[in-house]
């Protein structure tokens, strides 16, 4: 048709003529069009690149950039001699970021099929789920064997948010030995990083997972655990890191070198053998604990990466409530152990000389109520010096009541019963040192004289923590100059060696007349000698002092006699028995509380003995045959 | 001698239909593009290569095309539109399901794409009606121009395939509208457009709408809908003035642009030969349209003219709906940047186009001559 146009002129070419005229205007306005949009484009640009260029640049870097804290190592914890008690070691483990994954039940099944997950991970994962700080990745299975690892890895591609991590993990090589000292981490749960936001160093703990919960674990944590250091990372849209832009190295923690010592708490630990118990060994002279044993103890390990429920209500429920620090705040009636503190405080106070005696008719009356000694019939003429060898009651009835139960707890309170050493764990408990103020406090009443009359004997209201009656003990032995009992003696900067130590100052001098300690000293070795702590000591190749006690759990009515056989095992009486050697020149100073045990002679006396042939002597304990004495 | 004069005979041959000037500036737009590829799919041999030998085909289609004069084309027009329309019903019947759309229809031999085949027998069949019509023009005439442009198009946006159904509805109009549609129709059109916006919303799939609603506010959607245009736009305004450089661009190299080698390609341009890069870009598609306008404006018939004012015009629309897309400026839709993105089908269809512009042109020298 086109072709017929030029053939034929007229009104059909003028009309073409039109026509192309209006074809060639309307693609003017098209070409218009274009122009127009493409300087649209143009300007979109234009602002995305120059006016917005900043802005979006810096979100680019961003996506770029990852910042990534890369955790500095745990110090670690060592006992005197360097034996390892909390150490780190570096293992794989299979990491799920919760976030990304929509069913973690069927995902946690898949991956059973390729790692071993036992019930008990499943349970500690649950838990980790609830109490996780974060929504970082959190661990469904340790310590994976070189096996599984290639068995995942080969499957990688079918669990995005699952992914393995070289981690380093704490760990405590002696078990449950020193559970209750050195304590243990754990992860970082939602109370705890609250409360390092408010302390503001919570960006320290970028990347941190655990944080020490218990004993030097947590006393010492910002010692233990160093600086993080930061990596600048260039990462991929899936967060794959790419290569590292700038990295500052983080700064280990500090190690503590403990003044415990690992044999020795082992030693004292077995010497208990089934019993429950505590047990604090001090060096009188720098306050530094030696041991510090609470017995059962439970095995730290559990509780790094998460207890699982199962576990944890075992421990909780178990009625020898091994959970609970029995050296640190467990409190216990001293019992006769209470006596030459008694005796010093008489002596102090001038209500009594050395050589005044009494006769015992074997109890004591007052106010109508019979308070009985243990001997029947009485110990006869009894002074001070024999006081404490025979345990006489009746002879601490009668003081006591010239006392008075302020003067009592006066001088108690300067030995540091009833308040807390300060040693360096927390969960200290104060104990009770009875008095008129405290019991108007505590009870709203007034003091009955007759009250005071038990306190004599380290009974009554009286209730002191092992490490109370370790430190009081250590105090006569370090004639009446006290240090704050401390475990870590010193803290080691690795990359330096400097040290620094903890406690070198003494705490407090006692005004005591060295005669006035002579006499309690010379009366604690007899104890020992030929008193009532002769059998176990019988043979010992050095002098030692010391002082049995026994404590009574439930009251005995009035006219009754303790039967040990007769009563429930959980109320018997506890053994205790406090200790120093060599008597001139002590090294060691300890208290033994061994619970429902019965006599203080002969079950807690042992353990001390064991516990000083080993620390003074080197010597170990030969494996313990059934002797008849053991009767109960 | 011989020699010489057996090339200059073979360059004559191959070079007779021809448009030198058009050729060159497609082929200054296919070196950018396979420069981008290098990049974007960080250096990888096996694609860029691919893509050469995409380029090289689609350089034999345009050459091809460019020797096949205008009128065997008109005559092809009309049963083209009737076998892609016998097409698209058979894909909405028994087409394939491909990621949730219905595009793909199996013929035994081979699985064919039907709406591809539409983007070119629109236009032609249009061309082809107007040109029939021509002396006698009436508005029922564009009526039914219109019937035969959304029929097709409808069949394309349910499959759903809303970029090449508003490619064609493009490249439609552009037809109608150098026909001669009276500027109130448009008008109309444009009125009715606007009141029918709601039906038509509520006729768009869920990923539709929420395309177009990420357009408004990508950032509601960062990790699904909006994350293409988020990156994107971040791709293109790091690259500042000057750019980061070739092969140097961030957001590319680690993987946080989507379909970077395919649809958001430009974004990897852009990124990496900043402001100044996107200006040589957008002169170089301007270059290639204008000499379309060129082209279109010295057809000698109205089917050529048409047809090529509809090629040109679509041409210029995949450039600006791509650009605009990785631009944050207009929704996402699967439309490549024509000549740089990598694929076939797509090189190969518009080069097709501009076989059929160099052929118009030739073919009017030769008729006038």
């Amino acid at each position: 048709m086109s072709l017929d146009l030029s053939i034929n002129p007229g009104v059909e070419l003028r009309n073409a003529q039109l026509e192309l005229q209006q074809f060639r205007s309307r693609l003017a306005i098209a070409a218009a069009f274009v122009l127009i949009m493409f300087l649209l484009l143009a300007c979109r640009f234009f602002y995305l690149q120059v006016v917005k260029h900043g802005e979006l640049y810096t979100l680019a870097e961003a996506n770029r950039i990852s910042i990534v804290p890369v955790l500095p190592n745990r110090g670690i914890i060592v006992d005197r001699n360097g034996v390892a008690l909390a150490h780190n070691y570096s293992a794989y483990t299979l990491e799920v970021q919760p976030a990304r994954v929509d069913n973690l039940d069927s995902l946690i099944d898949e991956l059973a099929t390729l790692v071993e997950i036992t019930p008990r991970d499943r349970r500690r994962f649950k838990r980790l789920l609830e109490e996780s700080k974060s929504i970082g990745s959190l661990p469904i299975r340790t310590r994976l064997s070189d096996e599984e690892i290639a068995r995942f890895a080969a499957n990688r591609f079918r669990f995005p948010g699952v992914e393995i991590n070289a981690r380093l993990f704490r760990q405590y090589p002696q078990g449950e030995l020193f559970s209750h000292v050195v304590g243990h981490i754990g992860r970082i749960n939602k109370d705890d990083q609250a409360a390092l936001e408010q302390e503001g160093v919570d960006a320290n703990y970028r990347g941190t997972d655990y944080i020490g919960k218990t004993g030097l674990e947590h006393n010492y944590e910002r010692y233990l655990h160093g600086t993080t250091g930061v990596e600048e990372v260039e990462v991929d849209s899936g967060g794959r890191p790419v290569r590292t832009l700038s990295r500052t190295s983080p700064v280990s923690g500090n190690n503590l070198v403990l003044n415990l010592d690992a044999r020795l708490q082992e030693v004292a630990y077995q010497a208990f053998g089934e019993r429950r118990g505590a047990l604090v060994a001090i060096d009188p002279a720098t306050g530094g604990v030696l041991a510090f044993v609470s017995k059962p103890g439970f095995d730290p390990n559990h509780f790094v990466d998460g207890i699982d429920p199962q576990n944890w209500d075992e421990l909780n429920n178990s009625p020898d409530l091994p959970m609970v620090n029995r050296a640190l705040a467990g409190t216990y009636p001293p019992g006769s152990t209470f006596k030459p503190f008694m005796a010093l405080a008489a002596l102090t106070y001038g209500r009594r000389t050395p050589q005044q005696a009494i006769s015992d008719p074997g109890h004591f009356n007052f106010g109508g109520h019979v308070f009985r000694d243990d001997k029947v019939g009485g110990h006869g003429m009894v002074d001070m010096y024999k006081s404490i060898v025979v345990s006489c009651d009746t002879y601490y009835y009668v003081l006591a009541n010239d006392l008075g139960i302020d003067a009592i707890a006066r001088f108690m309170g300067t030995l540091g019963f009833g308040s807390r050493s300060g040693i360096d764990i927390a969960g200290e408990s104060a104990g009770i040192l009875p008095s008129q103020e405290w019991k108007l406090k505590r009870f709203k009443q007034k003091w009955f004289a007759g009250e005071t009359i038990s306190v004599g004997i380290g009974q009554g209201y009286n209730a002191y923590t092992p490490l109370q009656l370790a430190q009081a003990i250590a105090t006569i032995a370090n004639s009446g100059v006290t240090y704050r009992p401390h475990i870590v003696n010193y803290i080691e900067d690795i990359r330096t060696r400097d040290r620094a130590m903890v406690e070198p100052h003494p705490l407090r001098t006692l005004d005591l007349k060295p005669e006035h300690l002579a006499v309690i000293r010379q009366a604690l070795v007899g104890v020992n000698k030929e008193g009532t702590g002769a059998h176990a000591f019988a043979g010992a190749e050095y002098v030692s002092a010391g002082k049995t006690g026994t404590a009574q759990v439930i009251g005995i009515k009035q006219g009754d006699k303790y039967v040990e056989s007769r009563v429930q095992e959980r109320h018997r009486d506890h053994a205790l028995f406090i200790a120093y050697a060599p008597a001139d020149a002590p090294k060691i100073a300890l208290a033994v509380v061994v619970e429902n045990s019965g006599f203080g002679a002969r079950h807690a006396a042992p353990v001390a003995r064991k516990v000083l042939d080993y620390y003074l002597l080197g010597k170990l304990p030969v494996p313990q045959k059934k002797s008849k004495d053991d009767d109960n | 001698m011989i020699i010489n004069s057996v090339v200059r005979r073979i360059e004559y041959y191959l070079m007779r239909h021809v448009d030198g000037a058009l050729l060159g500036v497609v082929l200054a737009l296919m070196l950018v593009g396979l420069l981008v590829m290098a990049s974007a799919s960080n250096a990888n041999a096996a694609r860029i290569t691919a893509q050469f030998a995409n380029m090289l085909i689609a350089l034999g289609v345009l050459w091809a095309f460019a020797n096949i004069p205008p009128h065997y084309l008109m005559r092809l027009a009309f049963p083209l539109y009737v076998l892609g329309m016998l097409l698209l019903v058979g894909v909405a019947l028994f087409g394939e399901v491909v990621n949730g759309a219905r595009r793909w229809l199996d013929l035994g031999v081979t699985r064919v794409q039907p709406s591809e085949l539409m983007k070119i027998a629109v236009p032609l069949a249009l061309a082809w009606y107007f040109d029939r019509h021509e002396a006698t023009l009436r508005l029922s005439n564009y009526a039914i121009g219109a019937l035969m442009l959304l029929i097709p198009v409808a069949l394309i946006a349910r499959q759903p395939d809303l970029g090449t159904s508003v490619l064609i509805v493009a490249s439609g109009f552009f037809v109608l509208f150098l026909a001669g549609l009276s500027w109130r129709v448009i008008l109309g059109l444009a009125v009715a457009g606007a009141a029918a916006a709601p039906f038509a919303w509520s006729a768009l799939h869920d990923y539709q709408r929420q395309r177009i609603l990420t357009l408004f506010d990508p950032a509601q959607d960062p990790l699904g809908s909006g994350y293409h245009t988020i990156q994107s736009t971040i791709a293109v305004g790091s690259g500042g003035w000057f750019g980061k450089g070739w092969m140097n661009g961030s957001q590319t190299h680690l993987d946080f642009i989507p379909e970077r080698t395919t649809d958001f390609i430009f974004a990897v341009y852009a990124e990496e030969f900043g402001l100044l890069g996107n200006l040589v870009l957008l002169a170089l598609f301007l270059l290639v349209i204008g000499r379309g306008i060129l082209i279109t404006a010295n057809a000698p018939t109205m089917f050529t003219r048409l047809l090529a004012g509809a090629i040109t015009l679509t041409f210029f629309t995949y450039t600006f709906v791509n650009m605009g897309m990785v631009s944050g400026i207009l929704p996402v839709v699967g439309v490549p940047l024509p000549l740089v993105s990598y694929g076939g089908s797509s090189l190969v269809s518009i080069c097709i186009g501009f076989g059929i512009l160099m052929s118009i042109h030739s073919h009017k020298k030769l008729v006038q001559t």
